[in-house]
């Protein structure tokens, strides 16, 4: 009895029932690499370093759940945001400018870099909340700007970048383990915190359960709108430095390049209904973490990185299809049909 | 026409359920060539679903229905107009950018080699309309014609055909008087070729001016049908309410505190109104008083409510609070004056589903904080359990989800809702619709405590007894205009049902 | 009869604007303005056109289609690695299609049959249909087939050293098609009637559903005919080809006029939403001076102004009915 609460307790933490066939899911996964891929669990300690594939799958796995933490507030006020693989090109273009062209030291052109990012991802927020734009429209415009502003910032080279904070916050170690998992760790508490520190949690969850009661309540729907896409945008911003200083380079057309959709990916699957409500940012985050592995896996395997996209996508639609009402509904009748077959 | 003669339409026995609710029980329907057949009944009588079931948008359970003696089953709206039966539903169903000519002919246009053949769809659409006396541009596109020309290209949309049957659902509730006129005459037209044309309909004048024969429903169950010459408006508001009008006096109402008018008024309406909604209301509610709002479905309750809290703002007239005009253009603003407003619409403006007990229950509250000052969970919870104790909310824990409690106990948690703001002016619409007797005699008791407790109570409701044995001060409204106030001791079902009935005229 | 009505305003600010730009990058670029740009605008954007147009009719239903980037470059490396094997260019073209509309009404089938976001059906079509497009073939391929060369080489000479190439021709045919379905067949009214109003449409006894299906079936063919025309063009298949293009193809839609929200617009608005596509594009080459990338920038620019037109407009008409 007690096991059990606790159980539930720790399941509606990470997203209700559809977390047990993401937890499966990973487990599947790392079955399969601890069967198949040599050394798959070998963690080895070098030079005050942890190494091995697992500390690579979170480092590598970082940008997307930075992302994912943005996407998931956003997709539950029942909008999605499909800028955020620009906004990221914004923010390292921003940054190299002002590292390079700029002359500014990292204190001041990082900060810079998240600030705009943020407000140019506020914008949609505007467009949705103010104009009542639909989210995947008001988005839509500010990607397809945001890639030609990246690009327009950098004029369209690949600039590299030596800066040593830059190349820390995307490639150096902190206690042990990648900086990026510290970030990652950082960006959650903030995340918490402000939604369940505050009210914003509740008036974000009320606002995508169901608007117009909320508003008869007096909940402010659209302050609640434009922040959840401004934060969307601050957390872009953030995987959009840490994707520069992986490469120590400001990339513009390449960086973020379909991240949108592995975020967007890892929140359906962390458990939070596209249609909005209640939301789970640990499901996101091991959402984002089942993709990853996914992709480790399967290079590990052999399978080209191109070629990747496929099982993603069958995971996505099988995913929609066990959320949706109506196929949950068929499956029921289904059951039921078969049911008394198999007693008579 | 002798009641021996074979109906043109004629439904036995019509059952029909959805899971939890029986929405239709034996019910039965004679409609006959060459009348105007109303159809009527309170909100859940089953107008709506026995039409959906004649149209063929669902399915029936158990029962017949035979058409010029041909027992029938149409599947489907389409089925259903190739039979012979056209509807013409409530909100103007047709497409609004697309052109008149098209909307008349959507989905049936002639076609030769696969190409539609516009101007014979242009001639096609001139001539229906032309049966309706009417001369339009059909190239037009729908929307940039007023509604009652709207709801006249659907009925020539539904005539197009060559349909035996006319369904009209509610097709005057957007019109104004003139608008009507030109309906009904055209109505009477239809009839003498021979149509059959079954009207659902809130107002009883235009019943009365039209209709020849009546049917009431009553809680999904056929009352009776009626010709209409021989029914007084008296007798059949009793048979939509389910009761004599004569027997209105037993419910007494409550005595007059006598210095209740001297009570300070806390909203006040001066001529407010808004299209579509509420003209020229003139309302005053006090402190410490019920004031029962009565009126059948449609003659403007709701919109009376959704206009005092700002969710559709006055544009006419206007609504002072302690003497002083103030713009009540949102919830938001309506709630910082101090309003609250329990919607008769718990599911989509209520009760937010997933949340639970407590969160519902402190949301107005929080809202009302601002984001930055939440409530410790210590407080919430503490609020939660309070009321969850005073009210008697029937919940495993104020963590459940809302939407698995039952319909009285989820009525509860949004009167806490409101309570916890302490507001000055409760508006409840239909607050004891779709619960349990016992639930019901709770509610109404602590409505009664509440204003006891020196609040404003608002209370809407379409059950004459509930109005009745709460409301100290009664408005009656017909056709979205007060027609009647009533004070203490003449409160009673009778009074109300005679202003309910009577026409303007009468009234006077 | 009123010549100009409120539903015209944004097709005509399309047209307008079409030739409001071409008339400035005439005036700024010496020889803009001859009959070779203008065949070159069909020819380049012959296959965004393509696409588009197919995206015209999902649009116009309400529904949006990710996927058709990725189903043109299936069909570019499909038809390049089938005629490397030795198939017939039009046996190979014939299987591209098929594959192309089914894979469509696939889509559209589990969009309407379960009620999922359109969005993230075509989604997950467009990752399923690029892994299939690199798992055909990792690396670009040439066609070469003596017929394939003979109908890439197939032109019309419209002028002194101006020419339509056979994908430019397409395109144009493609474009008068869809002309006639969406404004001829009962099949591109229950379109609009669906993207205007879809529980109408219900009600007035429309095939709602089959309509869908159909309708991400036509933007499947459209994908993949693009793709044959790509082929055409660059005598060759490439399984990264038109990252993106889907988004080109949203943007010339809305651009041409045809309301995001379905129910508005023409595929003839999305002609001319192409040819501004085109026309930005060709000018930021005639001037040199300016990164490419701001063709980005304008794009997003002016999809926004249409976006806010439509507003402004739908406001306005709910304002006076």
């Amino acid at each position: 009895m007690k096991t059990d609460s606790a159980w539930k307790a720790i399941s509606t933490w990470f997203g209700g029932g559809s977390i047990i066939w993401t937890l499966l899911g990973l487990a599947l996964l790392l079955l399969v690499d601890a069967v198949w891929v040599k050394d798959f669990f070998t963690l080895e300690w070098r030079d005050g370093h942890l190494y091995g594939t697992p500390v690579d799958i979170l480092h590598q796995g970082s940008k997307v759940m930075l992302l994912a933490l943005g996407m998931t507030l956003v997709i539950a006020t029942g909008g999605v945001d499909l800028s955020v693989g620009s906004l990221m090109a914004v923010a390292g273009a921003i940054a190299a400018w002002a590292l390079t062209a700029g002359g500014m030291s990292a204190a001041s052109a990082l900060p810079l870099a998240l600030l705009v990012t943020t407000l140019i991802g506020s914008l949609s927020g505007l467009l949705v909340a103010v104009l009542g734009v639909q989210p995947i429209v008001a988005t839509l415009v500010v990607m397809v700007a945001g890639r030609g502003i990246a690009m327009l910032v950098t004029g369209g080279q690949i600039l590299t970048l030596q800066d040593p904070t830059l190349r820390f916050i995307g490639g150096g170690y902190f206690l042990g383990l990648p900086f990026t998992v510290t970030l990652v760790v950082a960006l959650l508490a903030l995340t918490l915190f402000l939604t369940r520190r505050t009210a914003f949690g509740l008036f974000i969850e009320a606002t995508g359960d169901n608007e117009t009661a909320s508003r008869f309540c007096g909940v402010p729907v659209r302050l609640v709108k434009v922040l959840v896409y401004a934060f969307s945008g601050f957390c872009a911003a953030l995987a959009g430095i840490v994707a520069t200083g992986n490469i120590h380079a400001a990339d513009s057309a390449r960086v973020g390049e379909m991240m949108e959709l592995d975020a967007i990916f890892a929140v359906v699957v962390g458990g939070t209904a596209l249609t909005g409500g209640r939301f789970h940012l640990l499901g996101s985050l091991l959402g984002a973490l089942l993709i990853q592995t996914l992709t480790t896996t399967m290079y590990n395997l052999g399978v080209p990185p191109t070629v990747a996209p496929v099982p993603k996508a069958v995971v996505i639609v099988l995913v929609c299809l066990l959320q949706s009402p109506v196929f949950q509904a068929r499956l029921r009748t289904w059951k039921k049909a078969k049911t008394p077959e198999v007693t008579a | 026409m002798s009641d021996s003669d074979p109906a043109l339409l004629s439904l036995r026995g019509i059952d029909k359920s959805f899971p939890g609710v029986k929405a239709l029980q034996d019910v039965a329907l004679r409609l006959r060539a060459g009348e105007v057949h109303a159809l009527m009944g309170e909100n859940g009588a089953g107008k709506s679903t026995l039409i959906k079931v004649l149209t063929g948008l669902y399915p029936r359970d158990a029962g017949s229905m035979r058409l010029a003696g041909q027992e029938i089953s149409p599947a489907s709206p389409r089925q259903a107009e190739a039979l012979g039966i056209s509807t013409v539903y409530q909100e103007v169903n047709l497409i609004p950018a697309l052109s008149v000519a098209e909307n008349i002919c959507l989905g049936r246009e002639p076609v030769k080699w696969g190409c539609i053949q516009w101007h014979q769809v242009r001639q096609r659409a001139v001539k229906a309309l032309q049966r309706l006396g009417l001369q339009l541009d059909v190239t037009a596109r729908l929307d940039t014609l007023p509604l009652a020309l709207q709801q006249m290209v659907a009925i020539a949309r539904a005539l197009e055909i060559d349909a035996k049957v006319l369904v009209l659902d509610e097709p005057t509730s957007s019109l104004d008087e003139g608008e009507v006129e030109a309906l009904f005459s055209l109505l009477r037209r239809l009839r003498g070729e021979g149509l059959g044309i079954l009207l659902v309909t809130h107002f009883l004048d235009q019943v009365y001016a039209i209709s020849d024969r009546i049917t009431v429903l009553r809680n999904g169950r056929l009352v009776g049908e009626f010709l209409t010459a021989e029914l007084p408006r008296l007798k059949l508001i009793g048979q939509m309410l389910g009761r004599e009008p004569d027997a209105g006096q037993a419910a007494a109402a409550p005595s007059t505190d006598l210095t209740q008018v001297s009570r300070p008024v806390i909203l006040e309406t001066k001529a407010a109104g808004f299209r579509g909604g509420i003209q020229q209301l003139d309302l005053s509610l006090r402190a410490g008083q019920i004031t029962g709002l009565a009126g059948l479905l449609g003659s403007g309750r709701t919109e009376t409510a959704r206009m005092l809290f700002g969710i559709d703002p006055a544009t006419t007239g206007s609504i002072e609070i302690d003497g002083v005009a103030v713009p009540l253009d949102s919830p938001k603003a309506a709630i910082a004056r101090g309003l609250a407003f329990c919607s008769e619409d718990r599911k989509r403006e209520g009760i937010i589903p997933h949340l639970s007990v407590r969160e519902n229950l402190i949301l107005a509250m929080q809202a009302g904080r601002g984001p930055w000052k939440k409530a410790p969970l210590a407080q919430q919870t503490e609020l939660a359990q309070r009321y969850i104790a005073t009210l008697g909310i029937k919940t495993p824990s104020p963590e459940t989800p809302i939407r698995n409690l039952s319909g009285g106990n989820q009525q509860k948690v949004l009167l806490a809702r409101w309570l916890v703001m302490q507001p000055r002016l409760l508006i409840l619409d239909e607050p004891t619709r779709g619960i349990d007797v016992g639930a019901r005699a709770e509610i109404d008791r602590l409505i009664a405590q509440l204003s006891a407790d020196g609040m404003a109570v608002l209370l809407i409701s379409s059950e004459l007894e509930e109005i009745v044995a709460n409301s100290q001060s009664v408005t009656v409204l017909r056709d979205r205009r007060a027609v009647g106030h009533l004070q203490g001791s003449t409160i009673s079902v009778a009074e109300i049902m005679k202003w309910i009935a009577h026409s303007g005229e009468e009234a006077a | 009869m009123r010549l100009l009505r409120r539903q015209h305003i944004p097709l005509l600010a399309t047209v307008g604007m079409l030739i409001v730009l071409f008339s400035v990058a005439s005036a700024l670029y010496p020889g803009f303005a001859s009959l070779r740009v203008v065949a070159n605008l069909f020819s380049d954007n012959a296959f965004l056109g393509i696409v588009a147009v197919g995206m015209t009719f999902v649009i116009l239903s309400g529904g949006i289609d990710l996927s058709v980037g990725a189903v043109l470059a299936f069909t570019t490396i499909l038809i390049a690695s089938l005629v490397g094997a030795g198939w017939h260019p039009l046996l190979a073209i014939s299987v591209a299609l098929v594959l192309g509309s089914g894979f469509g009404a696939a889509m559209g089938w589990l969009i309407h049959r379960f009620i999922l976001p359109p969005f993230l059906v075509t989604l997950a079509g467009m990752f399923f249909a690029r892994g299939m497009a690199f798992l055909v073939q990792a690396q670009s391929a040439v066609v070469s087939h003596p017929f394939y060369d003979a109908l890439g080489d197939l032109r019309l000479q419209i002028g002194p050293k101006a020419y339509l190439p056979i994908t430019a021709l397409l395109f144009l045919l493609v474009v008068l098609v869809g002309i006639v379905i969406a404004r001829r067949s009962r099949f591109g009214r229950a379109v609009y009637a669906i993207g205007g109003a879809e529980a109408s449409a219900l009600m007035m006894g429309l095939p709602v559903g089959r309509t869908k299906v159909r309708v991400y079936a036509l933007s499947g063919f459209c994908a993949s005919l693009g793709g044959v025309a790509a082929t055409l063009y660059m005598g060759s298949g490439n399984p990264a080809m038109g990252s993106g293009l889907e988004l080109d193809a949203i943007a010339a839609v809305v651009i041409g006029g045809t309301l995001l929200t379905g129910g508005v617009g023409s595929v003839f608005g999305t002609l001319a939403g192409v040819l501004i596509f085109g026309t930005i594009q060709s000018a930021l080459v005639f001037d040199g001076r300016l990164n490419s990338w701001w063709l980005r920038i304008v794009i997003a620019s002016l999809l926004l102004a249409f976006i806010l037109l439509q507003k402004a407009l739908a406001r306005s008409a709910s304002a006076h009915p």
